[in-house]
């Protein structure tokens, strides 16, 4: 029979994430999938800017923060120069989809020997809910108030799938944490991601649909409901690249 | 010691290998391109790490990461580029990581142009990053000030835990002369736990480096920053005095156009002229020796750089405090300083040498 | 068997949602922090499947193995 303790990543005390916070949960798996590897004091979180860095405070390991849209650029510094740690990004859309756009491609281009955590919200929670690069078409924000408009802000940005083109990425997979089938894949994914990295295979990445239920102005439950008509039809949960299973 | 004739930026950056650093990143940019590709093979000759970012402003957040494992690292660029860096440098203030950026600078604003220009000053003393810190500022007149600069920055960066800026024209990173390399640093790691993510100093708790701190905490940190700018710097501020002691004029220039002014002085003195210079070596601190002279004898300042408006002129103006008029000249947009234009403007304010 | 710190919980309810033997519901008291917090209604029927701990934002929920 399964046992679950609270993994040891984790600060002894509640996240700084609001109730039914997805992010909370996306920390959480990563924190258990470094339990189960035993990596704790080999990890090292490279948080960005916006509600991903609230990670700095509830990560009980060596962490470090970066600039809006620059943790794979500050994580290629730090695994150039350890190449034996586990290092890993921590980063929302708004960070790494927007301003951040640069950096993940390069990073991934190159192929990174490190593994990104990307938590797709489809809002910028931390700023109060404005439009994110991700937010869906229709879909009503702070700065798109009768909803998204693709005439004047064009699409949602399907990470996954432009990552997954590239030639140096060895992993590249995205899960929705609305069900626990979701979250059960979805920390097989990071553990995979991980592993690859610990073996040298070289760029991973793993994008989490996940939920702002304050921005979305709706109850924790409600989103997950939410997220099976409307964020999982347009994001298509899927591994999009394994250079294992091609082989 | 090793002597050799080497290129401004290339001996920067040999500089730089021997005095301990070991991960570069940075993105093209004339006129300090030299840089990156010489240490693109340096580098990895010394088990370093070379990685040509995708731009300046990844560059920069490169350097934060790898200067947070105890690595001694470097970014150089010019002014455009260091506009980019504006961003990585205050985060480099903000987390207490230790850094030594060059710049290289060339004509501006905007795109400017590719040639050399002293236009970068008020950036790099007042203005490197929004936020309100500040950096040690050093400015080499010749190649070999320019190794010994460079070799010594990291220890100064990583005293203070923060950026260092080597600031440099375009035609000393263009010019040959012959340095003497100092030998490979031998580098301690027992005094990087502050801010090592790596665990070689022995550390085995966890670690934490932030950017972003809780109010109280972000104010004692500036309040203890400020302590150390005011109070502990001065005392590493230096300047090379030249032919003050009975100097009626007294020339302030740093870099390129110390070095042409240096000519028309030595000129000017063989014609009977009492005119002396000031040359900052670090530009901040900013060096008291103008605040010290004797303004009983000395008639008139003459602030030369080659960027118009002059920017050292409000440093200058708050040590003379009005004892006597600043004058300036200056060339600028990419428009070099030459003996004949330096030597006329100071015969022109001094009324001698005729 | 499952314990719930009520210190780490925020009341989002995912655990009562996927418990798949429906043996949590929310309870009527605040906690510390003034979350309403689920209660466990039924011990007996817990299987130890941990899918409660697995939805658990905050890792608040620790399962023992059955014995």
């Amino acid at each position: 029979m399964p046992e679950y303790k609270r993994p040891s990543s984790l600060m002894p005390m509640a996240t700084g994430y609001c109730p039914g916070c997805m992010h909370a949960l996306a920390t959480r798996l990563v924190a258990d999938v470094i339990d189960e590897l035993n990596q704790a004091d080999n990890a090292i979180n490279v948080v960005s800017v916006g509600c991903s860095a609230l990670n700095l405070y509830s990560w009980h390991g060596d962490v470090i923060g970066a600039a809006h849209g620059r943790a794979p650029a500050v994580a290629t510094g730090i695994k150039r120069c350890l190449p034996e740690r586990l290092v890993f990004t921590y980063q929302g859309d708004g960070d790494l989809a927007a301003i951040g756009l640069a950096e993940i491609m390069s990073a991934a281009n190159r192929g990174e020997n490190f593994t990104v955590v990307f938590a797709n919200n489809q809002t910028y929670g931390m700023t109060g809910g404005q439009m994110a690069p991700t937010t869906l078409i229709g879909q009503k924000t702070t700065t798109t108030r009768f909803g998204r408009d693709p005439q004047t802000t064009g699409y949602p940005l399907k990470m996954c799938e432009l990552i997954s083109v590239l030639e140096a990425p060895v992993f590249v997979a995205r899960y929705a944490l609305n069900s626990p089938k979701g979250v059960s894949d979805a920390k097989k994914g990071i553990k995979k991601a991980f592993e690859m990295q610990l073996a040298g295979k070289g760029f991973t990445f793993v994008e989490l649909l996940t939920n702002c239920p304050t921005n979305w102005g709706m109850s924790p439950l409600d989103t997950l409901e939410y997220m099976n008509t409307n964020t999982i039809p347009y994001f298509q949960p899927g591994v999009y690249k394994d250079a294992e299973a091609a082989k | 010691m090793e002597k050799r004739f080497m290129k401004g930026c290339e001996a920067i950056a040999e500089a730089a290998v021997r005095g301990g650093c070991r991960f570069f990143a940075g993105y093209p940019i004339t006129p300090q391109n030299e840089i990156p590709e010489y240490l693109s093979w340096r580098l990895p000759e010394v088990g370093g790490a070379f990685v040509q970012g995708e731009s300046e402003v990844a560059s920069i957040n490169m350097v934060y990461g790898a200067a947070a494992t105890g690595k001694r690292a470097l970014t150089s660029s010019s002014g455009p580029g260091i506009s980019l860096k504006a961003e990585g440098i205050s985060y480099l203030a903000s987390a207490q990581l230790p850094a030594v950026i060059v710049n290289i600078s060339r004509g501006g604003p905007g795109l400017g142009s590719i040639q050399p220009a002293q236009s970068d000053y008020l950036q790099a003393t007042k203005a490197l990053g929004h936020g309100g810190f500040r950096a040690m500022v050093f400015a080499p007149a010749t190649l070999q000030e320019a190794v010994d600069l460079t070799y010594n920055a990291w220890e100064y960066a990583e005293r203070d835990r923060g950026p260092v800026l080597i600031l440099m024209d375009g035609c000393l990173g263009a010019i040959m002369e012959e340095v003497e390399l100092p030998p490979m640093k031998e580098l301690k790691i027992e005094n990087t736990e502050d801010w090592d993510l790596s665990r070689a100093n022995g550390r085995t708790d966890a670690h934490m480096i932030t950017p972003i701190l809780p109010e109280p905490a972000l104010e004692m940190l500036n309040r203890a920053k400020g302590m150390v700018y005011n109070m502990m710097w001065p005392m590493d501020a230096k300047a090379e005095e030249y032919m003050l002691d009975d100097a009626e004029y007294v020339v302030v220039a740093y870099g390129i156009a110390a070095r042409v002014a240096k000519e028309a002085i030595n000129e000017l003195r063989a014609k009977g002229v009492k005119i002396g210079m000031i040359r900052p070596i670090t530009l901040y601190p900013f060096p008291k020796s103008i605040e010290n002279l004797d303004y009983s004898k000395v008639k008139g300042i003459i602030d030369i750089e080659m960027t118009i408006p002059a920017q050292m002129r409000d440093d200058i103006e708050l040590q003379v405090k009005g004892r006597c008029p600043v004058h300036e000249y200056g060339r600028s947009g990419g428009m070099l300083l030459d003996d004949e234009g330096v030597y006329n403007a100071i015969a022109e304010i001094t009324g001698g040498g005729n | 068997m499952i314990t719930i710190n009520s210190m780490m919980c925020k009341g989002c309810g995912y655990c009562i949602k996927f418990c798949p033997k429906h043996i949590l519901e929310m309870g009527k008291e605040r906690s510390e922090k003034g979350h309403f917090y689920p209660v466990n209604i039924n011990t007996d029927a817990c299987t130890s499947c941990a899918i409660c701990a697995l939805m658990c934002p905050e890792a608040a929920i620790e399962v023992a193995a059955k014995n």
